[in-house]
């Protein structure tokens, strides 16, 4: 029985808009995979404490707010050091072209920006997790 | 006479049917594009509307006339060749120094009304300098941490002349107490402040996030803030009953309506039961709807929302000043239909929905600027935004008469179709025990995250097209010359906090807290000691943290 | 596998999240680390929470918590929520009313979906239950569904079992619903600050007379999100675990959970064997054909197993 991918997805920061957040992990969980859905105002420490806890093959982080480049960056650098940096992260929101080659410096795998569609979500993640 | 009547009837049966039949023979050539076409609501847009539609409206009772119950064609007896609605363009970002320059500039460009947005930090009631503040500060708008920022904010601006709207929900007590302050401090009394504050906790729990404390002692809070203003503050809108960040959410224009009715009714109970008379109060209730696509929706939703609103606060209250029943509205257009892709078709819509607003009779607007979707608006994005509203009020001629589209069969049917599936959320949120209660049970998350979901659907199977995102798509360039907020900022903010705490007089900061927790604890009205607090430059953070310690915080779920 | 369970036995968060990968997904290993693990069970006390989706479980879990942390106690909690039956997927937000916790040691919460499994249970949840215990939590919470129908698996596992009502949703209803009556060990009548909260526990009270039982169960009142009448429920949880242990019941219990455990395993395994013999698919194309009755047809896969009913064998020797 092949394991079913599993994906935490979460608001670091203060932004409280969660539709995006929502949609998505609705749409995983059509694709047939199990999603953590913490919420919204998580702390980068919280989402790796989860992450680690529910042994999650990937992480998406959402962020509306503009505090992306300080978020985002801080968990992938706590995956590492906790030893988790099989996790894939990415990440969507508000984030302007010019920030992704940073992101993607510091560890994020990916970026969906607005127009994105969700089948591109799902498939990136198939094809990138790390395979049981 | 009946004769006449009658023939007239037969004829109109007549070419009825011819056209029905010349229908049926185009559809055999020409399909329709779609089977079925709907609004957002899922209410049916006809092929043609007729007078059948329209029937058993009457007219004096129903649509009526402006100023006059149930206000469908517009609250004021001449709207807009009196005056337009207001030009109010939501603003802010980084420091309150950077907020200021760019007031001034929309205020020289012919903005009429000023429109605060606050940081995230802010809105939630943290300092700069708070840990969960780290990379949020300044970023979706301007940060405020005590009375010397928004001294700084409100410089050059005289607030005897301007009316403010502030977006700020679980700390507007506090905001609002330090408008209060500036205005003394340039000798402006309380009774001339013109303006709104948000104040609408509601919806923050199911649609918009930045809540503090749990409802109820959010609720009381509100209906501190009703109180004092009745008394002190006599032109000052206490709330800003909200639909944009619902619609924003995902819902349809008819949920929009009902859930944002919802929570204004939630609210007038709260206040008519901690002793408010309704004729006083309710006349300073405002509300704050979005502007979407589907432009005859929207005009017929606006109108709708104004005539439920007018007979549930006439039927459910016994409201009697037409003050108390008057639905006044500001508008925004809807964020989250522009696009990240070809960035300047955004313009196109905006101009459509603001079109929509202003033939749905808003009696103020803002306008989203084109980079919605990538930043923050550059100066240029929000000058075309604000020259949109300029083009449709001095060059369009809509304004020249009040509420244009009524007696059209559409709208008329629309608008009253809009108006009774509202009604039937209405009813069904009762029998749950009010709106607390539906989001308790999590009724309206899951009616807006469902509509939410199978807009995407529709959008990703191609059956919305979105112009540039899956359908008319080019290669393009990521734009440039997005306004970007600097890291720095937020450390100087830090650095002018502290500076700004070292010299105020501690223990006058220390004594107003006190005061101002005891007052909490016993259920004093919340106004006074937050006053006293402000005035010692004690700040948002530590004023909401006295709060936070005794009302406890609101956690999701 | 070892260092797996090495790290697992010390209390690494790592390790025992990556145990239960390998054991809730039937991975390979999973036999290996639960060899190993088993015999260092038996140590946690487990508290089963169950109630109607809406009833607060998981507000009230988090209350639970909190005071267990204070009381010194480590947690391990499984919380449970359905797969959807179209997809397989599933999505876990039980955890959102927990995150409180989520940066304190003493606490580890891991979500399951229900998957396939029919009831308000995941499935091998008790296996990670074990994994919890040999990990050395001091009190393992699970939280189930609570469809209604199959909260009854969960007393089979727990010490103490707490069902969680609402007043409104439908009463009668709920109390009647199989089972309910019969597993509670305490209940919880949470959103008490509510109407019809007094109505509920009286029936309740009704309900419970008519219960044959030394010692009935308790009713407590709580306003989980508010954090009131929490003391009092946990202390009633305690004081039930005291009452089961001094009256001998526990190693009843742990016989019945054992035993449980193994015709779980017994079924899951004969199931496995049997249709993966070469002549299960002739057996089910028999049946169908009504050449042979389903019961012959049994008879004959488990002489394939070499199963044979005793009797058989001493005829053919």
């Amino acid at each position: 029985m092949s394991k079913k991918i599993k994906v935490l997805i979460a608001k670091p920061g203060l932004d409280g808009h969660d539709r995006g957040a929502k949609v998505v992990s609705r749409a995983l969980r059509d694709a047939g995979m199990e999603v953590i859905y913490t919420g919204i105002r998580q702390t980068p420490e919280q989402i790796v404490a989860t992450a680690i806890q529910e042994d999650v093959d990937s992480i998406g982080l959402s962020c509306l707010s503009g505090a992306h480049n300080k978020l985002f960056p801080k968990v992938v650098d706590l995956l590492r050091e906790k030893g988790a940096d099989d996790v894939l992260v990415f990440g969507g929101g508000i984030i302007p072209d010019e920030d992704i080659p940073g992101l993607k410096q510091a560890g994020i795998a990916a970026i969906f920006l607005p127009g994105a569609s969700t089948e591109e979500t799902i498939e990136f993640i198939r094809q990138n997790v790390k395979s049981v | 006479m009946s004769c006449t009547h009658g023939e007239k009837k037969a004829r109109l049966a007549e070419r009825k049917s011819q056209w029905e039949a010349m229908v049926e023979k185009a559809l055999t050539r020409f399909p329709e594009r779609r089977d079925n076409f709907m609004t957002t609501s899922g209410i049916e847009m006809k092929r043609l509307f007729t007078p059948e539609d329209t029937e058993g409206i009457d007219y004096a009772d129903e649509v009526g006339f402006p100023g006059i119950y149930p206000f469908t064609r517009g609250v004021q007896p001449t709207m807009y060749r009196a005056r337009f609605w207001t030009m109010r363009q939501y603003a802010g970002f980084g420091s309150a120094k950077q907020t200021n320059e760019r007031y001034r500039y929309l205020l020289e460009q012919g903005q009429t009304g000023l429109s605060v947005a606050f940081d995230l930090p802010t809105q939630i009631g943290y300092d700069s300098d708070h840990e969960l503040a780290e990379g949020e500060v300044g970023k979706v708008g301007v940060a405020i941490d005590s009375l010397a920022d928004m001294e700084v904010l409100f410089d050059q601006i005289a607030l005897d002349k301007v009316s403010t709207s502030m977006t700020i929900n679980a700390p507007a007590a506090v905001l609002l107490a330090m408008y209060i302050v500036v205005a003394e401090k340039q000798g402006v009394a309380s009774d001339k402040l013109r303006g709104t504050i948000q104040n609408d906790v509601l919806k923050e729990y199911f649609a918009r996030g930045t809540y503090i404390f749990p409802p109820q002692p959010s609720m009381k809070i509100i209906t501190d803030i009703f109180s004092y203003c009745k008394d002190n503050l006599p032109n000052w809108n206490t709330i800003s009953i909200s639909g944009y960040h619902i619609r924003e959410a995902g819902s349809s224009a008819v949920q929009e309506v009902a859930f944002t009715l919802a929570d204004g009714l939630a609210y007038v109970d709260a206040a008519v039961k901690s002793g408010l008379d309704v004729d006083v109060f309710a006349k300073r209730l405002s509300f704050f709807f979005n502007v979407h696509n589907n432009f005859l929706e929207e005009v017929a939703k606006f109108r709708a929302a104004r005539r439920l609103w007018a007979k549930l606060m006439k039927e459910r209250f016994g409201a009697r000043k037409p003050s108390s029943m008057m639905m006044r509205f500001h508008t925004q257009t809807a964020g989250c239909s522009l696009t990240a892709q070809q960035p300047d078709n955004n313009v196109v819509r905006v101009t459509m929905q603001a079109l929509a607003a202003v033939l749905g009779g808003t009696n103020s607007l803002h306008t989203n600027s084109r980079d919605e979707a990538l930043c923050l608006p550059t100066e240029d994005s929000v000058r075309i935004a604000l020259r949109t509203q300029q083009i449709i009020a001095h060059e369009s001629g809509v304004a020249d008469t009040i509420d244009p589209l009524a007696g059209s069969y559409m709208v008329e049917s629309l608008t009253a179709q809009i108006e009774e599936k509202a009604l039937e959320y209405i009813k069904k949120i009762d029998d749950m025990g009010g709106v607390v209660k539906a989001i308790e049970a999590g009724y309206i998350q899951q009616e807006i995250n469902d509509s939410a979901y199978a807009y995407q659907k529709s959008v990703e199977s191609g059956d919305q097209v979105i112009v540039g995102v899956n359908k008319f798509t080019i290669d393009e360039a990521p734009p440039a010359n997005l306004l970007r907020i600097k890291p720095e900022m937020e450390l100087e903010q830090r650095r002018n906090l502290a500076a700004m705490k070292a010299g105020r007089d501690q223990a006058a900061v220390d004594t107003a807290l006190a005061e101002l927790k005891q007052v909490a604890v016993s259920g004093g009205n919340l106004l006074p000691p937050i006053l006293g607090a402000v005035r010692t430059y004690a700040t948002l953070g530590e004023i909401c943290g006295v709060m936070r310690g005794v009302f406890g915080e609101y956690v999701e779920g | 596998m070892e260092d797996l369970v090495a790290g697992l036995l010390a209390g690494k968060v790592r390790s025992l999240a990556k145990a239960i990968t390998i054991v809730e997904n039937d991975l390979p290993g999973k036999r290996e680390i639960l060899q190993s693990v088993y015999p260092k069970t038996g140590r946690a006390y487990l508290l089963g929470i169950t109630g109607p989706p809406g009833a607060g479980k998981s507000t009230l879990t988090d209350k639970i918590i909190a005071h267990l942390r204070a009381a010194g106690k480590s947690v391990g909690v499984i919380a449970v929520d359905p797969s959807s039956p179209f997809s397989g997927g599933a999505i876990l937000g039980d955890r959102i009313r927990m995150q409180q916790h989520a940066l304190d040691d003493g606490v580890f919460i891991r979500s399951m979906a229900t998957r396939s499994h029919l009831g308000g249970l995941a499935k091998n949840t008790v296996d990670v239950i074990h994994l919890f215990d040999a990990a050395g939590k001091d009190v393992i919470i699970i939280e189930t569904v609570g469809v209604g129908q199959d909260e009854v698996d969960i007393v089979r596992i727990a010490q103490t079992t707490v069902v969680v009502m609402v007043p409104g949703l439908g009463d009668s209803v709920q109390i009647s619903k199989a089972g309910v009556m019969e597993i509670a060990d305490l209940f919880a009548v949470n959103k008490a600050d509510r109407d019809g909260a007094d109505k509920l526990v009286n029936e309740l009270r009704a309900m419970l007379e008519m219960v044959k039982a030394e010692v009935k169960p308790e009713i407590f009142r709580t306003v989980a999100t508010d954090g009131v009448g929490i003391t009092e429920l946990v202390e009633g949880i305690f004081a039930h675990g005291k009452r089961v242990e001094e009256s001998g019941l526990v190693a009843e219990k742990r016989s019945l959970q054992a035993e449980n455990e193994l015709k779980a395993y017994i079924y899951d395994m004969i199931m496995e064997r049997i249709t993966g013999l070469d002549s299960y698919r002739a057996v089910v194309r028999q049946v169908a054909a009504k050449e042979l009755t389903p019961m012959s047809g049994v008879e004959q896969l488990f002489t394939g197993l070499g199963m044979a009913k005793e009797e058989e064998n001493a005829e053919e020797d």
